[in-house]
């Protein structure tokens, strides 16, 4: 049985507590069984080769598969104590507690990088301009794109390269205050001097979120986070800190996988 | 390299090349004869008067097509008022919560209506707005246009809609944003300008519908003050004109012509321009 609580940093209550959760497609139990502490104000890692459900995963955590009718999801999940999927709490409120950053970036086209930022406020209803416009120098900021658009806040989404969108894509992500930040492998589409930015900046955000990186990237997985989970075929088969898994994983698989012999 | 038969395999690529481009200018050519025609016989009649004067009395030569060309602009203006909401809404619908049997039924369904006789149309409404009201009027002449339009519209936007890359939809319920409100304001934002597009082909298509305004708007030889009252409309003009046994009708009815199909040149070619900017910034 694997560990499933590692020595935590700073010795807080974990921010997801994850119990028996199991993501079905129709007939097909994509996610088995999988019950994980996921801690706070840390990066957690999930590897695994393709189709072993690290995305499924990260998706049930904060109820993205209520958008396929196909999905049926069971199992429990706390962020902090709460029940994500209590019959009394609205998808919404979970979403806005739990952000997530997707693999391609999206910056809606028909708005600017400011509006971009602030649409989370803005369409949930918050509409003090000076709110507004400090909230999105502040995300901005943090997810370090600031000094690159200051100048041109009101520009189209779409004039930035590829790599500023998906630092514009978490900086929105960031403008609702999430307590937990979700990341579907964001560096993928992007070149290295993109991704090395993009993950300084998760080394900075993780002071102050919780974060949960699918990666394919092992080596991505070894630099940045503080605990790994690796999955394959649906099944969690290990979970510890990444220098465990990385140096002297406890099971034969993961140790197959980390070193490259198959995936 | 070559075999012995490359001169009979060459023939039959050209001949077909030349047998499809054929069929394919066979097909613009009728857009260019109407044009010729309408031009040639239309447009030696289109001064001022045809746009500011009410029909003369039968008989008397000269006068306009003034109300009708109003007629027009009403009815259609209405037609967009009853259609306009009712297709998007309905295509958002399709697009955003049907499931997918409710949507095959309704896609059947609409389908089928795009195909009904105009005709056909013109005795729905004159059954079920005209009788009532004993009478015709602007308004029933708006409602079966508007009806028309639905379907029509409504297939547009679903096809616009689905369209938009589903990461959009996602990113904005990621956000903890409201299903509606990503829809309206994120989903159909980004798909405007093609549902903008459906909408003006659309009423493109129904400006020229002569059969149903037969039995709604039916024509009036005076300005219309009401919408209770009758209406008169370009095409029904056209048509009361053009089987009129007097030349100078006759020759208004050419003008007529010509002004109805240039109004619709104008909006398809402005559709063409509007798009074609959205294509360029996508490359």
């Amino acid at each position: 049985m694997p560990d499933t609580t590692p020595e935590k940093k700073s010795g807080n209550a974990p921010a997801l507590t994850i119990r028996n959760l199991s993501v079905f497609f129709g007939g097909n139990h994509a996610l088995k069984n999988v019950s994980i502490d996921i801690a706070a104000r840390a990066v957690t890692a999930i590897i695994g080769p393709s189709g072993c459900g690290k995305s499924t995963f990260l998706r049930a955590l904060n109820r993205m598969h209520e958008l396929n009718p196909e999905a049926r999801v069971e199992g429990k999940i706390r962020l902090f104590g709460d029940d994500i999927y209590s019959r009394d709490v609205e998808p919404v409120i979970v979403r806005r507690r739990i952000g997530m950053v997707f693999q391609k970036s999206n910056p809606f086209p028909t708005m600017s990088v400011a509006e971009n930022v602030t649409v989370g406020l803005r369409l949930n209803g918050i509409g003090s301009r000076k709110l507004l416009a400090e909230r999105a120098e502040q995300s901005l900021r943090m997810a370090a794109l600031w000094d690159e658009v200051k100048d041109r806040l009101n520009a189209p989404a779409t004039s930035l390269s590829v790599g500023q969108q998906q630092r514009l894509c978490i900086a929105r992500a960031l403008a609702v205050q999430p307590e937990v930040l979700l990341m579907d492998e964001p560096a993928s589409a992007l070149d290295p001097l993109a991704t090395s930015k993009i993950e300084d900046l998760i080394l900075e955000l993780k002071k102050d979120y919780t974060i949960v990186i699918v990666t394919h990237n092992m080596q991505q997985a070894a630099r940045m986070s503080d605990f790994t989970a690796f999955f394959y075929l649906g099944e969690l088969i290990e979970f510890d800190t990444t220098a465990k898994i990385f140096t002297s994983p406890a099971k034969k698989r993961t140790e197959d996988y980390v070193t490259g012999r198959f995936g | 390299m070559t075999a012995p038969n490359h001169r009979w395999r060459n023939f039959k690529n050209a001949l077909m090349q030349v047998i499809t481009f054929a069929c394919a200018i066979l097909v613009v050519v009728p857009l260019f004869l109407v044009l010729y025609h309408l031009v040639k016989e239309g447009f030696s009649s289109i001064n001022l008067a045809f746009f500011t004067q009410l029909p003369k009395p039968v008989g008397e030569i000269g006068g306009g097509m003034a109300n009708a060309i109003v007629g027009t602009f009403i009815l259609l203006a209405q037609a967009a008022v009853f259609g306009v909401p009712v297709g998007v809404l309905g295509g958002v619908f399709l697009s955003e919560y049907g499931s997918s049997r409710l949507n095959r039924w309704i896609r059947f369904a609409a389908d089928v209506l795009n195909g009904v006789p105009s005709i056909t149309w013109g005795m729905v409404v004159y059954a079920l707005v005209v009788v009532p009201m004993k009478g015709f009027s602007a308004l029933a002449g708006g409602i079966v246009l508007g009806m028309m339009m639905i379907p029509l519209v409504m297939r547009t936007t679903e096809e616009v809609l689905q369209l938009v890359p589903g990461g959009y939809r996602e990113a904005a319920l990621a956000l903890g944003i409201a299903k509606w409100r990503a829809i309206v304001q994120i989903v159909v934002r980004t798909a405007l300008k093609g549902i903008v597009t459906g909408v003006l082909l659309a009423l493109a298509r129904v400006a020229g519908e002569t059969a149903p305004l037969l039995f709604t708007a039916f024509g009036n030889h005076f300005w219309t003050h009401k919408l209770t009252d009758p209406i008169s409309a370009m095409p029904l003009q056209i048509f009361a004109y053009a089987i009129s046994p007097y030349d100078d009708w006759h020759r208004q009815a050419w003008a007529g012509a010509l002004v109805l199909i240039m109004f619709v040149l104008v909006i398809n070619i402005s559709v063409r321009l509007l798009t074609r900017d959205r294509f360029r910034r996508n490359a």
